[in-house]
């Protein structure tokens, strides 16, 4: 069997990996020069938190993203496995309370506890929430490495290469353009998402860190040299190349409200894109004909890429007529 | 029922559409209360070049009226333009006006609330004001020609209801014929429905439907409870007293004992 997949995203690329896992003939084909030139999963954080995401999500990304861990485990190497810790400033502390409330799998922990975890952030914080078994990863090395991971079981992966669904000559074609795939699924929205990249020595997290806030929510994801992930602005609409002043003064205000010396961090990039999203905020597989859409991953894409993949991976190979298979009703 | 702008309602319940978990429990929240009105704000969403047009048009597909408001909107300026660009997105008069004088307590600059609420009214729109529960200060917002008063409960999102109650009683002894709408700071249904026993025509909330664990059993919770609490203004409470009043004849008894 034989199967093209449009897109180099996240979905695109763990979709392929599953499939050459299973002995599938795989290309892969994206319109843009480079890896992350033009994939929303580019900018994404790279927490791997079901049960941090499950406050607003439902429970099929919790019962879904949990898998995702192991697999991501085996498909990079950069993988961090020391938990995520939950912050809210005193003034908010009825919010981080309901942040327990909403979500399971978490301790609490007292200021020293924290201290102990996150030398940095010493005396800063009372109390904090602690989800030991989730996890980061640095998504763009994870893309990298997924790439690599396909070169080298000879799948093509082919660059600068805008094609349709006609063109492919194969069994199966996998959508995966994200919100380039508007105009097949209407259904689909965008939500954009700003985010900044930081460069600092001064401070050091072990772990992808979340600051609880009832306007300012912000996630902090440490990479390697020093590098920090700031994100992300959720706004309602579909423009993929404009950060607002508004919205980096939330961003370094809720930074530098987590420790003062992201003040003196250099803004090394500012990144803006737009997430694929349905009305549910749930990813969906369709099928029309011998197309299978995979899409809708909205701010969950490695967080759920791994087990859509599957999903996509099964629906094509064993005919399977899953839930998540729509019937796709094209314009 | 309550009337605003000469437009009759069923339902008391006006909900706000932002912070939901998705979309689709937003649509389910509504349809389950049976909310007729909805505030959506532009001003964040709307970006370079109005590309909040899909959740706009989300919104306007759910049938029921929007009442688009100005939050977010730190001066006159940026509120008369930002109604003014709701008016072309939802085609409505209707506006919530907000300007906001503090960014930390989000309470409105009343001064600026006064001049925009002026201009807008002389510009044809129908001015929802959301304002303190201060008597001259609605008075004024009412000679400027807002025919309807959106007065707090307490901070956005702060969920600890009505800080006071006798402010809105007042409110209420003074103008009868105005539609009040309490709107802001609303937690729980209790305290909505204590709004509608002092009179207030209806009450707008948010962030207690849609940051709860399951906001569309508990938009119902609201609607139920601001039903009671009409329900219960219109049936004539009984005054409080000081001493228990026995419902069954004592008589007999030796009470005086």
């Amino acid at each position: 069997m034989t199967v093209s997949i449009i897109g180099a995203g996240v979905a695109g690329l763990t979709c392929a990996c599953v499939l050459v896992d299973q002995g599938v003939s795989v290309k892969i084909y994206e319109q843009s020069d480079a890896i992350g030139s033009n994939a929303c999963s580019w900018y994404a954080g790279g927490m791997l938190a079901p049960w941090c995401e499950s406050e607003s999500s439902e429970q099929w990304v919790l019962d879904h993203g949990i898998e995702s861990i192991e697999w991501w485990d085996q498909h990079t190497s950069n993988l961090t496995k020391n938990g995520s810790l939950v912050l809210s400033m005193q003034r908010d502390k009825r919010d981080i309370q309901r942040y327990a409330t909403l979500t399971e799998n978490h301790r609490w922990l007292n200021g020293s506890e924290i201290s102990e975890m996150e030398p940095d952030l010493s005396g800063r914080f009372e109390r904090g929430l602690f989800y030991a078994d989730e996890a980061h990863l640095d998504s763009r090395l994870a893309l990298q490495q997924l790439v690599g991971y396909l070169s080298s079981k000879n799948v093509d992966v082919q660059f600068d290469r805008s094609i349709t669904v006609n063109d492919c000559n194969s069994d199966y074609v996998i959508d995966c353009r994200g919100y380039g795939a508007r105009h097949d699924l209407p259904e689909l929205r965008g939500v954009k998402g700003e985010m900044l990249l930081l460069k600092s020595n001064d401070i050091s997290l072990s772990r992808a860190v979340r600051l609880v806030h009832p306007r300012y929510p912000l996630y902090i994801v440490p990479r390697a040299e020093g590098l920090f992930m700031l994100g992300a602005t959720m706004i309602e609409n579909d423009e993929r190349h404009r950060i607002s002043a508004r919205s980096m003064l939330e961003l370094l205000s809720a930074a530098y409200a987590l420790h003062p010396a992201f003040g003196e961090a250099e803004i090394l990039e500012i990144g803006v894109d737009v997430r694929p999203a349905f009305s549910n905020n749930l990813p969906q597989l369709r099928r029309n004909k011998n197309t299978l859409y995979v899409n809708g991953l909205y701010r969950h894409g490695f967080l759920l890429g791994p087990a859509i993949a599957k999903l996509a991976a099964q629906a094509i190979l064993d005919e399977s007529k899953f839930l998540e298979v729509k019937p796709c009703a094209l314009s | 029922m309550p009337n605003f702008y000469n437009v009759e309602f069923d339902n008391a319940l006006l909900l706000g559409t932002a912070q939901y978990p998705s979309p689709a429990i937003l649509t389910d929240a509504i349809r389950h209360s049976q909310v007729q009105i909805v505030t959506a704000s532009l001003r964040r969403e709307a970006g370079g070049s109005g590309a909040g047009q899909n959740f706009w048009d989300m919104i306007k597909g759910l049938g029921i009226r929007v009442l688009p408001n100005t939050a977010s909107c730190y001066s006159v300026k940026e509120a008369v333009t930002t109604a003014h660009m709701a008016r072309e997105v939802f085609d409505t008069r209707w506006i919530k006006l907000e300007v906001i004088g503090n960014s930390d307590t989000l309470q409105p600059d009343i001064f600026g609330l006064v001049e925009a609420a002026r201009i807008l009214c002389e510009d044809g729109f129908e001015v929802f004001p959301y304002t303190t529960e201060d008597l001259v200060l609605a008075d004024k917002l009412l000679q400027v020609g807002c025919e309807v008063l959106m007065p707090w409960g307490s901070p956005i999102g702060s969920g600890r209801g009505l800080n006071n109650p006798y402010g809105i009683r007042t409110l209420r002894a003074h103008f009868p014929d105005v539609p009040l709408i309490i709107d802001a700071g609303i937690g729980l249904p209790s305290q909505a429905a204590q709004a509608m026993e002092l009179g207030c025509d209806a009450v707008l909330l948010n962030t207690a439907v849609a940051k709860s664990g399951d906001p569309v059993t508990m938009a119902k919770a609201f609607a139920d409870a601001i039903s009671a609490g009409r329900a219960a203004f219109l049936s004539t409470p009984i005054e409080m007293s000081d001493m228990a009043q026995p419902s069954t004849p004592v008589i007999g008894k030796a009470f005086l004992a």
